[in-house]
């Protein structure tokens, strides 16, 4: 394995060199490849910080041009998306001060009162006897039409779960599970411990399985 | 949890230990007992694999692309750039 991931991390770092050679030779189409493919990712992480969608864009818009400014300067020691959503989250920052909206990491401790204790509500559980801690009423399957789960109205019920979250809790899970980065990215991106994304995500995730279970059970 | 514990899993504290699990973090002993609780207990499985398909659900959610305009107004800013 550690073979393995270094051939693969030696091939990303050749592409990375090669793409970045062709971004500052002016190849327009690699740009904007670049641009589509982080598009949707830059936005949601904006979105994470700002109002509205569309002070998202020009957060966005932003970005894209504090990546050109510097791009001449990058020097590689990270790679190059974690750079673009450092400029990202900072740009973010600057406007989600303006707007006013809580900022994610700001003192990562918006929701510190929130990392620790049970994420299933001890009830669930037996308290004493034999059988203490195992499950007094287990969660019921999810026997759901597929259909139903993929649903529009599902995911609706996630986003909004989604984005009752604590803001870091927010930030992490949306990175891990909406947009599939890897725990390593998220790390590097916000500065957290592996613990303490592990945490988050872990808190997180229980809470979006349990709005989940309440919608879908109501219908059951 | 601690190492010398030879006790079997509770319920509890397996839902606290799914994301250690799924991101692959637990070490081979707890790995082990975790997944021989889960053989042996219903409730737990279904908690898993709700968590499992909360976190796929999750990927699909969407945001749509950046609009037109922005698109073309990147596109203009990266050929001022460089020709600059
Ligand atoms: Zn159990």
């Amino acid at each position: 394995m550690p073979l393995v991931s270094s051939v693969e991390h030696e091939a990303a770092r050749v592409d990375e060199r090669e793409l970045l050679a062709r971004l500052r030779a002016g190849d327009e189409g690699e740009f904007m490849r670049l641009v589509d493919e982080l598009g949707p990712s830059l936005l949601r992480v904006a979105r994470l910080y700002v109002k509205t969608r569309a002070v998202a864009e020009e957060v966005v818009q932003e970005t894209w041009l504090g990546v050109l400014n510097g791009l001449d300067r990058f020097e590689g020691r990270s790679s190059l998306k974690t750079w673009i959503f450092r400029i990202l989250t900072n740009t973010a920052k600057t406007r989600g001060v303006r707007e006013s909206r809580s900022i994610p990491f700001s003192a990562l401790g918006d929701d510190a009162d929130d990392e620790s204790g049970p994420t299933v509500d001890p009830d669930r559980f037996m308290t004493d006897g034999e059988f203490a801690g195992h499950w007094a009423s287990p969660p019921r399957s999810w026997s759901q039409p597929e259909a139903r789960l993929e649903a529009a109205e599902t995911r609706a019920v996630i986003q909004r779960a989604i984005e009752a979250l604590p803001s870091s809790q927010r930030t992490v899970i949306t990175l891990r599970d909406v947009e599939g980065w890897s725990s390593q990215e998220i790390r590097n991106v916000l500065d957290l411990s592996e613990t303490n994304e592990r945490v988050l995500l872990h808190r997180a995730r229980a809470k979006v399985r349990r709005a989940l279970d309440d919608y879908l059970q109501l219908g059951s | 949890m601690s190492e010398h514990d030879h006790h079997e899993l509770t319920c509890a504290k397996v839902v606290e230990l799914v994301t250690e699990y799924l991101e692959g973090t637990l070490d081979p002993l707890d790995r082990e007992r975790f997944e021989r609780h889960l053989v042996i207990c219903p409730g737990c499985e279904t908690y898993l694999s709700q968590i499992r398909t909360t976190i796929s659900l999750a990927g699909r959610v969407t945001e749509d692309d950046l609009s037109v305009e922005a698109r073309d107004a990147l596109l203009a800013a990266f050929r001022d750039w460089s020709r600059a």
